[in-house]
């Protein structure tokens, strides 16, 4: 094989000699990519046109073979060079393959199944910025009617920010109470995340617990983005604000909760600030710009809308978001 | 990268200017350059964020963290020059309530 790509090289190298056209360069050219290839170092190479030039110059002077000894010797550090790269290429291909498998664990894990209740129509859409998803959804339900939400976002991205997003579903998981008010529940993960997590990183959280029966939402928030309340009655949006603290800052921290009845076509539109936050070339896009998609396609189901916005908010920044999204609609039927 | 950090530190006293946008990719700067302050034993520091004209939630949580360690320390932080938006951001965060902060315009030296 050795000897096959040193005749192979002899013979281009023999070509260009009698005729330094651009054609037989083009033919080197192509051949050192196959070396590359082939892995073959650049002290071979030059070992290699030694040969060569052996055989075809037979009578050079002895100072130009000393000469290529001495060139061969310079280049092996550039040989293991190139071999710390290729270990490298290799590692980081190994690297994005573990991370592939990382964010397919979190999917799996972070799972959510969408409840059905009366008269509640709800549409969800939730797309990371990078492979982990720092944005969480979790849904927790019951057969009467009860369903709980919680709309969360950590401070910080990439795999930091998913795994504290694993404490905050574990935390809730263990609750299980489909009728805890978002006082309690908000009060309980804020002890978790603020025992286990490093002083840089946060969770804001909405929690919003609603009853099909009454058609009542009771909510409450962790430092998060507040929720908007679309009455249909008016046509008007207001922001539902209510205090409360992000989670993991104090382990003294309260929270407040406020309920809101929903009639017949209102909205709550829940998100994180991937949603409000955007950055178009004119400026920010601020909550008028998103109360205004929605209104446009107020008739429609709610996982309609939810798409229309992401799909236009993606459009009116150039396909170039900067945060998790991840945006909820309940609306009531 | 969009950032100005200035600080200046004497006798536990530490004065600095922040500038510019911190997001995502300017705030590890941030944290850099606030780090050595952080562990001082009651430090008095005082940032004047007059500046920023952009800041998400990742600056949010430098300043903290940087918040929480000079509390630790028996400490007091103190944010000035608060645009109408960052104060919109601490105030939705209920960080506005624990922390010290303070709308541009008002008082200040």
């Amino acid at each position: 094989m050795v000897q096959k790509i040193g005749s192979q090289y002899k013979e281009i190298l023999n070509q260009y000699m009698q005729r330094q056209s651009e054609q037989n360069l083009y033919v080197g050219q192509n051949f050192s990519r196959q070396l590359i290839s082939e892995n073959t170092s650049p002290e071979d190479v030059i070992s290699m046109h030694k040969a060569a030039m052996q055989e075809l110059y037979e009578d050079m002077p002895e100072t130009v073979w000393h000469s290529f000894d001495f060139l061969i010797e310079m280049m092996i550090n550039y040989g293991l060079a190139l071999q710390e790269r290729q270990s490298l290429l290799q590692r980081q291909e190994e690297l994005r393959m573990e991370m592939d498998l990382a964010a397919n664990v979190q999917e799996t894990l972070l799972k959510t199944t969408l409840p059905t209740l009366d008269g509640l129509d709800i549409g969800l859409l939730s797309v990371p910025l990078r492979k982990m998803n720092g944005d969480y959804i979790y849904f927790i339900s019951d057969k009467k009617g009860h369903a709980g939400i919680a709309v969360a976002d950590v401070i910080g991205k990439g795999l930091p920010a998913a795994l504290c997003m694993s404490m905050v579903k574990f935390g809730m998981d263990s609750m299980n109470d489909s009728m805890a008010f978002p006082r309690e529940v908000l009060n309980t993960i804020n002890r978790i995340v603020e025992k286990s997590v490093d002083d840089s990183m946060f969770v804001s959280m909405f929690y919003g617990r609603y009853e099909a029966e009454t058609s009542i939402l009771t909510y409450g928030s962790a430092g998060h983005e507040p929720a908007m309340l679309y009455r249909a009655e008016t046509g008007e949006f207001e922001e539902l604000t209510v205090k409360g603290l992000l989670l993991g800052v104090s382990p003294m921290a309260t929270y407040e909760e406020k309920e809101v009845k929903l009639e017949k076509d209102d909205m709550v539109v829940m998100m994180t600030d991937g949603v409000t936050e955007g950055r178009t070339a004119d400026g920010f896009i601020d909550r008028e710009v998103i109360n205004e998609l929605i209104l446009r396609k107020k008739g429609e189901p709610a996982q309609v809308i939810v798409q229309y916005v992401y799909d236009e908010l993606v459009r009116m920044q150039n396909a170039e978001l900067s945060d998790d999204f991840t945006l909820v609609i309940y609306k009531k039927v | 990268m969009n950032i100005q950090v200035d600080l200046q530190e004497s006798d536990g006293v530490l004065k600095g200017q922040v500038g510019g946008e911190i997001d995502a990719h300017t705030a590890p700067v941030l944290r850099e350059k606030l780090e050595p302050y952080q562990n001082i034993e009651s430090l008095n520091a005082e940032l004047d964020l007059s500046e920023v004209n952009y800041m998400d939630s990742t600056g949010l949580g430098v300043f903290v963290a940087f918040y929480k360690s000079v509390n630790s320390q028996g400490g007091h932080l103190k944010l000035s020059g608060l645009s109408a938006r960052l104060k919109r951001l601490f105030d939705i965060t209920g960080l506005g309530d624990i922390m010290d902060i303070e709308s541009a315009g008002k008082g200040g030296s």
